[in-house]
Formats: structure tokens, sequence, C-alpha cells
């Protein structure tokens, strides 16, 4: 097989830059009907918190034009559910596990830390940005200040490289990206979803019993293109970009903006081929245009202003 | 991707398509449809009305953009399915009572056909609920040993359950819960949800139902539940 895609992140080595995202595809069992997950980049778990969640109560989804809220609440076994019964079967497939954990304060982000050193994914997605909880990681997400502060400890407990998610719900996404960096962050993934609000105007009410919601899906993409490309300036460490990504034209697009892998999320609901179908094109871009490896093409459109 | 046979108008906002598909396909299983790109973003959960081999029914009623489309495909048309998924109904061995409210109807058609042709002596007895206008009321009438219609009443009002059926309802959820609390505790009761979904097969978690048992994905681990799991009797 050829390696057009094969993508380091920092020493990690992806067979392709191209990675199901945390939220949009459970624990991964639910795809295997549909292809081999040892063909994708990597794999990231669902969101996972200390203690079992069970979500949010109400409507949990709402369609909007080219774009879909949610609401789910990071509803999750919880995370020794997750060492017994999901990872022994996550960990045998053949490509980069990446494990995915968020959090209501700074104790329980720590111990569910601490309980992964027990097993060997070979990265922690540190979710400082769900929108969708009270307490879900939004409050250290939007703040550089204390993203810098929390990621500073995960990164001090934790035995796995630590890669932050960000919010685009806060402050200059690119300074809360440095502050990471600075703690000692060996990645950024970006964006969460973007806070909105729903109104069912026949039943003259709010449509989630949360008030507040994520919006994603291709509606979102100019804007996670745009933080993508202002944190790929702001910071060394890797970027692994999404937000609205559907076919592999927007995947290439987040590599030029300087991403070096990608996550594909709302999509797998419209098409469960979308990760298969994008690693496919990406493969073929490279061929139609001579790149020994995608990564010739990455942050190719850097403006600096 | 699967052609269409026909897509025809049945009553007021409610359509007939069937499709061509062979597979194996319970009732009370649904299908993601969907005819179009990007927007509407998601595939539409719908109920599988009938099916033999070769044809695959759906029943469905236009409440917004993705029905909508769905209602303008016409014959030799192309629509993307993908399932079936669900559980669908459990095979039912004794007498069976079926209550159906508007749109909900749409699957105890197929469970009727199914019944019928593996208990061709049991008893099955269907009450049908509409708010304006019946349909769908002969094709039932020519399966059941007896129907009882409600329009623009409330349908368990009629309800009168026979000891030892068993009794599976679908339509709104106000309804399914009345059912619920008048069948007597002797009888079994199944119902079959619906709820908005994402994915359809258990992964985005959009369509979580509290049940006794804890959270339950109305798409994989339902839509049809027992009673007591999913209402308070």
């Amino acid at each position: 097989m050829s390696n057009y895609l094969e993508t380091k992140f920092n020493d990690i080595l992806f067979k392709n830059p191209v990675i199901p995202a945390s939220g949009t595809f459970g624990f991964g069992r639910e795809y295997e009907a549909f292809y081999d997950l040892a063909k994708l980049g990597g794999l990231c778990s669902k969101g996972l918190t200390l203690e079992p969640k069970s979500g949010n109560t109400g409507m949990r989804l709402w369609e909007t034009p080219a774009g879909l809220m949610n609401s789910i609440g990071l509803e999750n076994p919880g995370i020794d559910a997750f060492i017994e019964n999901e990872w022994p079967h996550l960990k045998e497939i053949d490509t980069v596990t990446i494990v995915n954990v968020g959090g209501k304060d700074e104790e329980s982000y720590l111990t569910a830390i601490e309980k992964l050193n027990a097993i060997d994914a070979q990265l922690i997605e540190l979710n400082i940005s769900c929108p969708n909880v009270k307490a879900g990681g939004m409050a250290y997400g939007i703040k550089a200040e204390t993203a810098g502060e929390i990621t500073r400890k995960v990164v001090e407990l934790s035995r796995h490289p630590i890669m932050v998610k960000l919010s685009p719900n806060g402050e200059a996404v690119a300074d809360i990206a440095r502050a990471c960096e600075a703690a000692g962050a060996q990645g950024i993934s970006l964006i969460n979803t973007l806070q909105g609000m729903a109104i069912d105007y026949k039943k003259k009410a709010v449509v989630f019993d949360n008030l507040y919601a994520g919006l994603s899906g291709p509606a979102v993409k100019p804007i996670a293109l745009r933080m993508t490309h202002q944190v790929c300036q702001a910071v060394k460490i890797p970027v692994m970009a999404m937000g609205g990504i559907s076919d592999w034209k927007d995947a290439l697009e987040f590599i030029m903006a300087g991403a070096t892998c990608i996550q594909i999320g709302t999509i797998n609901f419209n098409n469960p081929m979308a990760p298969l179908e994008i690693i496919d094109g990406l493969e073929a871009y490279c061929i139609h245009e001579g790149l020994a490896n995608i990564g010739e093409v990455r942050g190719i459109v850097q403006f600096k202003i | 991707m699967a052609v269409i046979l026909s897509n025809t108008l049945v009553s007021a906002g409610i359509f007939k398509m069937t499709v061509a598909f062979t597979g194996v396909v319970k009732p009370g299983q649904f299908f993601m449809l969907r005819a179009w790109d990007k927007d509407p973003l998601l595939s539409r959960p719908i109920s599988v009305h009938n099916y033999e081999p070769g044809q695959l029914t759906f029943l469905y009623q236009v409440v917004g953009k993705g029905t909508e489309i769905l209602s303008r495909l016409q014959a030799d048309d192309e629509v993307t399915i993908q399932g079936p998924y669900g559980n669908g109904f459990p095979e039912i061995t004794g007498d069976l009572c079926v209550v159906g409210g508007g749109i909900g109807t749409a699957p105890l058609y197929y469970l009727v056909r199914h019944y019928r042709d593996q208990n061709p002596t049991g008893k099955c007895r269907v009450y049908l609920g509409f708010r304006d206008i019946a349909y769908g009321v002969d094709a039932f009438a020519a399966l059941a040993d007896e129907v009882v219609l409600d329009v623009g009443g409330i349908i368990t009002h009629k309800l009168t359950v026979l000891p030892g059926e068993t009794v599976v309802t679908c339509g709104p959820e106000i309804m399914m819960a009345a059912v619920a609390k008048a069948v007597p505790a002797e009888n079994t009761v199944y119902v079959s949800l619906e709820a908005h979904m994402a994915c359809g097969i258990g992964a985005c978690l959009g369509c979580t139902c509290e049940t006794r048992s804890g959270n339950k994905k109305v798409c994989k681990d339902g839509p049809v539940f027992g009673r007591e799991e999913v209402f308070n009797v």
C-alpha cells in the first residue's frame, strides 16, 4: 500500500489523517457493519467522564439548514466501564486509538486521567469544550488562563500525550491554543460545536431542556476553517481539525489551512461511509496532483497578517 | 439506492411508497430514507408498512422538508435506504390486539399481516384511531377478525382487551401511555416509540429514552419496548 496519506502527529504515525470525531461514532462498534475500522487513520472514543452520565433530558437533536444541533449531554458509561467493556475491543483494532475525556471539575478530570494511565491509548483528547452540560468542561475551555491551568495539571499526571479540544465559544481561540501549548499540550483539536439556540414557534417554547445546544455540520465549516487557520498560525504543536467536513475537498481545505489530521463528525450520520470516501478522495488527489504525500500541501495557504 | 416502484397519495398528507428491495425485514423495524444530499442533513427514519420479497413499502406522513421531498418522488426515481434497523415486534403466538393512532398505524399493518401468516387460526382484533380522516382501514379489515375505528375521538375509550390477548400499540405517545395504563396487568403490552434520530444505528445517542432499566436507544434497543419499561403503569 502506498503512503500518500501517512501522517505523523508528533511521533504518532497515522496511516491516514482521517479520524471520526468523538460523539459521532460511539466506540466504533456501530460502524463495523459498514466497513473495517482499521482503514481509518484513528478512532476516537465517545466523550467520557469519570462517573457514568445519563445525558440530557428532552429533545436532543434539532436540524438546521445544512446543520444539526445536539444536546446529548455527554451520555457515557463512565471511565471504569469504558476500560472494562469498550477498551478491550477498541485496542484490538489496528489503528491509532484516542480517548476523549471531559469533566465537571478539576478533581474529576484528574481522577479520570489517572485511571486512564492503566491503558495504552496513543493519545488523549482533553475535552474542555462541551457546551451541553453545565459542568462539561466548557467553563475551562472558554478562557486561556483556565484552559492552561487544567491542561498543565492533566499533562503532569498523564502518561499519555494530551491533545486539548478547544471550544469556539470563548476568548480568541488562538490565545487559548497558545496557553494550552505553553502548559504542555502536545496537540490541539478544534472546533467543538458552536453554541446555539432553537425555539419551537408552534409550542412557543425552547427546544432543548438545557436551553442552548451545540451546532455542527456543513453550516459551521467556514468558521471552523478560520479558527483552524488561526490556531495553526499560533502554535507549533500539531492540530487535528474538524467542523463541518463532509467530503475530501473539505478535508483538503483544513489541511491546506495547516491541520495535520482531520476529524469527521456530523456527516457520519448523513453518510456512514464518509470517512472512507474522504480517505479515498485524498489519496486520489495526491495521485492526480503528483504528490508523494498529502503533507506537501499542509499549510500551503498560510498567510501572515 | 433503491428504485421506487410507486409513490402515491393515500390521504391528505399521507403517502405510500414501494421500493424494490429484498432482504430479511421484521415487522416493527424501520429504514433510514434519504433522497437529497446535505440539506436536510439527516435521513428520515420510516417504519416498514409492508414487505414481501422484492417489494418494501413505507406509509408516511409529510411533516417537514424531508418527507416533503420524499412525497415528490416518482416511480423509477431512486431513494437511498439504510436498514432494516431496530428490534421489531416479538413473534406473537396467542391472540393479538393492535391499537394504532394516525400514522402510527403504518408498522401495525405489516405486523398483522405477518401474524396472520404465522397464526392462521389466531384471533386478531384491530383498533384504529384518526384525528380527521381515516386511511388504510380496508387493508386491516381484510386480515383482522374485528376492526374498531374512531375518527376525532379517543380510541382508548372504545378499547376492550380480552383475556390472553397480546396488545401492540403505536401512535402518539399520549395514546400509547393511555393504552399502557388501560390494559389489565395480565395482558402483555408492547409499544413502538418514535424519536428524532441522527444515525439510526445507536452511535449518536440522540434518540435515548429513559426506561426502567436505564437509558435505551430507541433506534437500536427499540423502537419496540414492553410497556413496563417505558411507561409508569
